[in-house]
């Protein structure tokens, strides 16, 4: 309704107050409006040329894999240095399968995290535990990945061969209980995309208008059901942005998962089996790799690049749905 | 002491790696730094030469290079960037020497602007680690590895494993199979010894620097292995050097003359002087298996790259003296680093390549 009068009646009284303004110092404002407008243009610009000229670049470079394995290559399962055989499909599904595992782990852990932090924690907590989780932010890659493997690795071991011992009937604990594996690997982006969840998250919901809030406690509402209402309705596209900012750190991160995924070859279901990502592989053998090899390294890069543009598009279009459904219910 | 060096050579590589960023065009600048720099040593010569390969010899060439600095006043930059990138530089001419754990194939040779010189400087080993604390002086020959790597062989208490180590008390564990994830000159080393013991093993899998392992965890680099084998029941396979420095155990192997062999800077010497006959037909013959009883099996070279046929007779008269000097000099500092020393003959047929270099 206010938006709705405020876009009738501006535009005669924008454009007087702006002429006087015109007059006055007409060449230089002007030269400096022009100037700003096409230099922030430029910017704007030069995103997108790069980002065009890496998928051009990509593309370019993974031709003779393109040609050689065509679409097959997102399909079959062997990657054969020596026999210059190439496919990507163990690579891809390590990165969607760990990547899942992480938001599986880190999406309750994340949004419960910020809830408590925004709305039910006291006040003396609040600052520490939000320290706390900025700081996990900024642990480097590599930190996390020793981690994992001089602690979480081992301790992962004894809980794999009690789940291998007693859930075998199921295909996803079947295996010998090594702890490099896809299950660690899934852990430790958990950890490392933990603190973007929560930060985010805290943020989206500390800013729902305070009048939501005493209204639902107003009406009687409970600690759960003005979370679980109001609160969380209001705060979900942005908790949807900070979840896919997640998965996006999650399909690229290298290092870490690396160092604990044990970089075995084939598509396992098992999440004891180890594993591997697209990142990952690109990371280990592009130094040495010489020839058809290195088109299909490229290759995998230009799945990845893909890979990441289709789940932001997906996630844009998820928060621009959202946005809309809202808009319409209010 | 060696801690000492390798630090210093980090930060040299590092400075390396920022100042020739820009390939050929800091060369001017370069040249003008060592004239300072190169006041502790001997005056400068005023050249600098630049290399890119092998990570395998870094420790060893970053000694080498240093000392040669003091001793002549040329610098040598030198990139531990891997083999792979380091043949790609060589062929584009931005360094002026490459270095490499796997010897160019013919094919290769061909597809280079000019003809290139192969110069083995030192030799290594590739040893077979493994994590059972109870278990010291494990033996085991070819064939048994390659069933081990091949995931036909599962426990440590094989049939296989226990007829080649009577007496020893191996335990009821699996293996936790450990491989290189990355590209390598070890795997390289490692993949051609199996397909020498194995049939099955050249059929299935075949050698190269990255192959499709049938079993096992990928670890990146020597450290990333080598955390893997710490694993309980862990076995694989890294650099002598590297297995020394970070206490492992390691397996004795059988040799082509029968003998069971501890891998060490002596037995890979064995090893390259067991091969030597056709090492003198062509330097990029393979030393593995060689004769000799003290022969260590899974042995290698590592070698420099260079043009026969330099542009800068400049340089080339400093690559020479370096590769003299490397060979007259830096050979004797082989072995406190655990690298294997050349055998006399084969400085010989080295220093006749070295002097064709023009």
């Amino acid at each position: 309704m206010v938006a709705e009068s405020f876009e009738n009646a501006p535009p005669r009284a924008a454009a007087s107050a702006k002429e006087p303004i015109r007059r006055e110092g007409f060449s230089l404002s002007h030269l400096v409006e022009s100037g700003f407008y096409w230099g922030t243009a430029f910017f704007a610009g030069l995103v997108l040329l790069i980002t065009v000229l890496i998928a051009f670049q990509l593309w370019r470079t993974s031709l003779p894999a393109i040609h050689a394995f065509g679409w097959k290559f997102l399909t079959t399962s062997t990657w054969d240095p020596v026999a210059d055989v190439y496919g990507a499909w163990p690579f891809i599904y390590g990165t969607l399968m760990s990547s899942f595992l992480a938001l599986l782990l880190a999406v309750p852990i994340g949004v419960g995290t910020a809830v408590f932090l925004a709305e039910l924690s006291p006040k003396w907590m609040r600052t520490p535990l939000s320290f706390m989780v900025e700081l996990l932010a900024a642990v480097p890659s590599v930190v996390y990945g020793l981690w994992g493997v001089l602690v979480m690795v081992p301790a992962l071991r004894p809980f794999q061969s009690w789940l291998s011992e007693h859930f075998s009937s199921i295909p996803l604990f079947v295996g010998a209980p090594m702890g490099y594996s896809m299950m660690a690997g899934g852990l430790i982006l958990a950890i490392m995309i933990l603190p973007f969840i929560t930060a985010i998250s805290r943020e989206v919901i500390k800013a729902v208008p305070p009048t939501q809030r005493e209204a639902a406690f107003g009406l009687g509402a409970t600690h759960w059901e003005a979370i679980k209402g109001p609160i969380l309705k209001s705060a979900r596209s942005g908790i949807i942005g900070a979840i896919i900012l997640g998965l996006a750190r999650a399909l690229g991160e290298t290092m870490a998962i690396t160092m604990v995924i044990g970089n075995g070859n084939g598509a396992n279901i098992s999440l004891l089996a180890p594993a591997n990502t697209l990142s990952s592989a690109l990371a280990n053998q592009f130094a040495e790799a010489s020839g058809q090899q290195v088109s299909a390294l490229m290759y995998l890069a230009l799945v990845l690049f893909g890979i990441t543009i289709v789940v932001n598009a997906m996630a844009r279009f998820l928060i621009w749905r959202m946005a809309r459904d809202l808009g319409r219910a209010a | 002491m060696k801690k000492f060096t390798l630090g210093a050579g980090t930060l040299a590589v590092g400075a390396a790696i920022v100042l020739s960023g820009c390939g050929g065009r800091e060369q001017t600048a370069q040249n003008g730094d060592s004239g300072t720099t190169a006041a502790t040593g001997a005056p400068s010569s005023g050249i600098e030469l630049t290399g890119a390969g092998a990570t395998f010899p870094y420790p060893i060439y970053s000694k080498w290079f240093d000392a040669y600095k003091m001793a002549k006043g040329t610098a040598v930059n030198y990139q531990s960037v891997g083999s792979g990138a380091g043949i790609k530089q060589l062929k584009a001419k931005t360094v002026d020497f490459g270095a490499s754990d796997a010897p160019l194939k013919d094919k290769d040779l061909k597809e280079m602007p000019s003809e290139v010189l192969h110069i083995p400087t030192v030799a290594g080993a590739v040893v077979l680690a493994y994590n059972l604390p109870d278990v010291k002086g494990l033996k085991l020959d070819g064939p048994t590895i390659a069933d081990i790597f091949l995931g036909k062989i599962k426990k440590w208490n094989d049939p296989k494993i226990a007829a080649l180590n009577t007496g020893l008390k191996l335990p009821d564990t699996p293996f936790t199979i450990a491989h290189r994830s990355d590209g390598s000159g070890t795997t390289y080393l490692f993949t051609n010894y199996l397909e020498a013991v194995s049939p099955e093993w050249k059929t299935k899998v075949g050698s190269g620097k990255s192959v499709q392992w049938p079993v096992g965890l990928g670890g990146k680099g020597n450290d990333g292995v080598t955390g893997v084998i710490k694993s309980p029941g862990g076995f694989g396979y890294v650099e002598l050097t590297y297995a020394l420095e970070n206490g492992l155990s390691y397996a004795s192997v059988k040799n082509n003359a029968g003998k069971f062999v501890e891998p060490s800077a002596e037995s890979t010497t064995a090893a390259a002087k067991g091969a030597l006959e056709a090492v003198k037909k062509d330097v990029r013959a393979p030393i593995m298996n060689a004769a000799g009883e003290g022969a260590y099996p899974i042995a290698g070279f590592t070698y420099i790259l260079a043009y026969k046929k330099m542009d800068d007779p400049k340089k080339a008269a400093a690559l020479k003296d370096l590769l003299h000097w490397a060979m007259k000099d830096g050979e004797k500092m082989a072995p406190e680093l655990h690298y294997a020393a050349l055998p006399d003959e084969l400085v010989a047929i080295n220093e006749k390549a070295i002097d064709s270099i023009q």
